[in-house]
C-alpha cells in the first residue's frame, strides 16, 4: 500500500475516534435545548473526514503510482539521510525537555552545537563560539528588546 | 473613503512604519534567498516579533514587507544558483538561470527587480480600486452568507490544489477544521476534545501549527535530501551590466502589462496564489510568443523571465483583496497573515475598512512603498545579497530549527508546545512525502473557528438549518462551493471518457 493510503487510513482512524468523542459529547444540562450544540459541527466533520478518507483509500486513480511513494521514487528515499533527520528530531525533543531545567543559555548553545555536530560539522573552534554567541544575542534580543522573560540560568542558580 | 486613504497615508508614512517596511523587505529578501525557506515559513518565524510590536498597522506593514522581500529573495537565488527559495519563483529559474550562465546575471536580476516592481505597482493600484467595491458587497453579508462564503473558500482551496490532489486537499482541510475545535471557544461553556491534556485547554497554537506545517518540513527535507540545498555552479562572481537597453524594455513591456493584470486576478481568487500565477504567466507568454522568441524560452529569454516575475508579485498583491475585505485568506501565506491579524486583535473583513481605515489603507499604501523599497534597496545590494547563500548547510539548518522552536516557545512560554511542534512537524514531513498539500490544513484550522461561529449564529437566528435554502445569497454560495469540489472530478471523468472514446476509434483495446 502506498504511503498516501496509509496516511488516509490513519486519518480515517482519527476521524473515527474524533467522531466517537463528538457523538458521545457530555452535554451540560442547559445545553440540551440549544439549537446549535457544541458537538454539531464536530459530528458533521467526523462524518466528512471518514467519507473523504475512504475515497482516498479506495480510489483506483492513485494505483498508478503505487510503486512510487505517492510521487517520490523509492530509490531516492533510500539515499535519504534518515539518521541525521532523526538525530535532529531527538535534539529538538531534548531541547524541549531541557529548556526549563537547564535554562535558555545552556539549552540553546547545546542545541545549536549539537545539531551542527549531528549534521557532520567537526570544526568545533567555529561551531561552539557561534552557538554561544547566538544564545546570548537571542536571549538579549528577546528579553531586553521584546520584553519576554526567558529564564537564562539552570535551576540551581537563583534567578 | 477619502479620509480613510489620508489616514492610511499618514500611518504608512510615519517614521516608525517606514522603518518597518524597510526592515521587512530586507529581512524577507535575505531569508527568502535561503533555499527551502519560503514566504510562509519566514512570515511564520516573524510573527512572534510582529506581535510583540503591539501596533497592528506596524506589524502588518512589516509582515507585508517580509512577504514581498521573500518573493524577491526567492528570485535572486533562482537566478544566481538555480535554487528557488520559494515555490512562486520556480518559473523564474527557467529562464533566469540560463541568463546567469551566459554571464548576464546582473541583467537578469535587474529585469527581475523591475518586472516585480511593475507587477507589484499595478497590483497595488488595482487593489485601491477593487477593495472598496468588494467591501461594499461584503457588507450585505450576514452570518449565514459568511458561513457559506467560508465553505466556498475552503472548497476553492481544495479545488485548486491541482490534479489528483483534490481529495487529499479536502481531507487536509477537514483535519484542520477538526483541530480548530480542540480547546475552548467563545460559543460554548467547556473546552472540547482536549483528551484531558491541560496544555490543549486553549487549543492548538496557530504559530506552532504554522511552523510545524511549513518551516519544519522544509528544514527536514533539506536534511533528508542534501541535493535540495546544494549549490549549483558558482556564477555569482561577476555581477555587472545591470542596465536594460531600450530594445529590451520594449520587448518586455507588453509581457509586463499582460502579466500584471493576469497575475492580480489569479491572486484575487482564493486558493490560487503566486505559484500558480507565475507558472500560468510563463505558460501563457510562451504560447503567445512566436517563432524565434518562443524557441528562446527556457534558454534565457528575457520575456520568459519577466513573465513569472511580474505575475508572482501582482498575485501577491491580489491575494490581499480577499484577506482584507472578506477575511478569507487566498493562500497559505495570507492565512498566516490572517492569524497574525487576529492575534493583534484586528478582525479582517468588510468592517475593517470602516472600523479601522487607518490599518486598511496603511497596508495598501505600504505595499506600494514596499515595492519601491525593494527596487531601491535591492538593485545596488544584489552583489552583496548573494553572499548570504554562502552560509554552510551545517550552520543554516540548526539555525532554522532553532528559530522555529523559538517562535513557538515565545508565543506560549510553554515547553509542551515545543513537543507538540516537533510531533506535528514530523507528521507534516511524512504527509508531504505522500503528496498531501499542507496549506489547506492551516487554512481550515484558521477558518474553522470563524466558520463554526457564523454557522452557530445563523442556526440560532433561524432555529434550524433552513437558512441554507431560504436565503438566496447563502444558497448560491453553497451551490458554488459544492460545484467547486465536484468540478475537478467531473472534468477528469470527462477527459478519461474522451480518451477512451478516442482509443476505441483507433481500435485499441481499453484496459485500465
Amino acid at each position: 500500500m502506498a504511503l498516501d493510503r496509509w496516511i488516509a487510513l490513519i486519518i480515517l482512524v482519527i476521524s473515527l475516534i474524533y467522531g466517537y468523542a463528538a457523538f458521545h459529547y457530555p452535554l451540560l444540562p442547559f445545553e440540551r435545548g440549544m439549537s446549535f450544540l457544541p458537538n454539531t459541527q464536530p459530528m458533521a466533520l467526523s462524518v466528512l473526514g471518514m467519507v473523504v478518507a475512504l475515497i482516498i483509500l479506495f480510489s483506483p486513480k492513485a494505483r498508478s503510482d503505487e510503486e512510487g511513494l505517492g510521487g517520490i521514487d523509492l530509490a531516492q528515499v533510500r539515499q535519504f539521510k534518515i539518521g541525521q533527520t532523526l538525530g535532529l528530531v531527538a535534539a529538538m525533543v531534548l531541547y524541549a525537555v531541557l529548556l526549563r531545567p537547564i535554562g535558555f543559555l545552556a539549552a540553546t548553545s547545546l542545541f545549536i552545537a549539537g545539531s551542527g555536530m549531528v549534521l557532520g560539522e567537526r570544526k568545533f573552534h567555529v561551531l561552539i563560539p557561534i552557538a554561544l554567541v547566538t544564545a546570548v544575542v537571542i536571549w538579549y534580543l528577546v528579553q531586553e528588546t521584546l520584553g519576554i522573560y526567558l529564564r537564562p540560568w539552570p535551576w540551581f542558580v537563583d534567578n | 473613503m477619502f479620509e480613510g486613504i489620508v489616514a492610511g497615508l499618514t500611518t504608512a508614512l510615519s517614521v516608525q512604519n517606514l522603518i518597518m517596511v524597510v526592515a521587512g523587505c530586507l529581512i524577507g529578501t535575505f531569508i527568502g534567498m535561503l533555499p527551502g525557506l519560503g514566504p510562509m515559513s519566514i512570515i511564520a518565524i516573524m510573527i512572534p516579533v510582529a506581535i510583540s510590536i503591539g501596533d497592528p498597522a506596524a506589524a502588518l506593514i512589516m509582515l507585508a514587507g517580509v512577504y514581498y522581500g521573500a518573493i524577491f529573495g526567492g528570485s535572486t537565488s533562482s537566478i544566481l544558483i538555480n535554487a528557488p527559495g520559494v515555490a512562486g519563483t520556480v518559473a523564474t529559474s527557467f529562464d533566469g538561470y540560463p541568463m546567469a550562465r551566459k554571464g548576464l546575471a546582473g541583467k537578469a536580476l535587474a529585469i527581475a527587480a523591475v518586472s516585480s516592481f511593475c507587477g507589484g505597482t499595478v497590483g497595488a493600484i488595482l487593489l485601491f480600486g477593487f477593495a472598496p467595491m468588494l467591501a461594499t458587497v461584503a457588507l450585505l453579508f450576514h452570518s449565514a452568507e459568511y458561513f457559506a462564503l467560508m465553505v466556498v473558500g475552503l472548497s476553492a482551496i481544495a479545488a485548486f490544489a491541482g490534479t489528483g490532489k483534490v481529495a487529499k486537499a479536502l481531507l487536509m482541510t477537514i483535519v484542520g477544521l477538526m483541530m480548530a475545535t480542540v480547546g475552548e471557544s467563545a460559543l460554548f461553556n467547556a473546552p472540547r476534545f482536549t483528551m484531558g491534556i491541560q496544555d490543549l485547554q486553549s487549543g492548538f497554537s496557530f504559530i506552532t501549527l504554522a511552523m510545524a506545517m511549513f518551516a519544519l518540513p522544509e528544514a527536514f527535507h533539506m536534511v533528508l535530501d542534501p541535493k535540495r540545498s546544494s549549490r549549483g555552479a558558482d556564477s555569482g562572481g561577476e555581477i555587472k551590466d545591470l542596465m536594460i537597453t531600450r530594445k529590451e524594455a520594449r520587448t518586455i513591456a507588453p509581457v509586463v502589462a499582460r502579466q500584471s493584470l493576469q497575475g492580480f486576478l489569479i491572486g484575487v481568487m482564493p486558493g490560487a496564489g503566486a505559484t500558480i500565477a507565475s507558472f500560468l504567466g510563463y505558460a501563457v507568454e510562451r504560447n503567445i510568443a512566436k517563432g524565434e522568441e518562443q524557441a528562446e524560452f527556457g534558454k534565457g529569454s528575457i520575456k520568459g523571465l519577466a513573465a513569472p516575475e511580474t505575475a508572482n508579485n501582482a498575485a501577491c498583491t491580489g491575494s490581499f483583496v480577499p484577506l482584507l475585505t472578506l477575511g478569507i485568506p487566498g493562500s497559505g501565506t495570507t492565512a498566516i497573515l490572517l492569524g497574525a491579524l487576529i492575534a493583534l486583535n484586528v478582525a479582517p473583513g468588510p468592517r475593517l475598512m470602516i472600523d479601522r481605515p487607518d490599518i486598511f489603507w496603511a497596508v495598501i499604501v505600504s505595499m506600494y512603498l514596499g515595492n519601491v523599497v525593494l527596487l531601491v534597496l535591492n538593485l545596488p545590494l544584489i552583489p552583496y545579497i548573494a553572499k548570504v547563500l554562502a552560509v554552510p548547510r551545517n550552520y543554516l539548518i540548526p539555525f532554522i530549527l532553532f528559530f522555529t522552536l523559538m517562535g513557538s516557545y515565545i508565543g506560549q512560554n510553554n515547553a509542551t508546545e515545543l513537543l507538540i511542534l516537533v510531533g506535528l512537524g514530523v507528521c507534516a514531513t511524512i504527509m508531504r512525502f505522500a503528496d498531501y498539500p499542507l496549506a489547506p490544513l492551516l487554512i481550515g484550522f484558521i477558518l474553522g473557528g470563524m466558520m463554526e461561529d457564523n454557522f452557530a449564529r445563523a442556526v440560532n437566528i433561524t432555529d434550524g438549518i433552513s437558512f441554507m435554502w431560504q436565503r438566496p445569497g447563502t444558497l448560491i454560495l453553497l451551490i458554488v462551493g459544492v460545484t467547486l469540489i465536484f468540478l475537478p472530478a467531473w472534468r477528469r471523468r470527462r477527459a478519461f471518457a474522451r480518451q477512451r472514446a478516442k482509443a476505441r476509434q483507433e481500435g485499441i483495446a481499453d484496459g485500465d
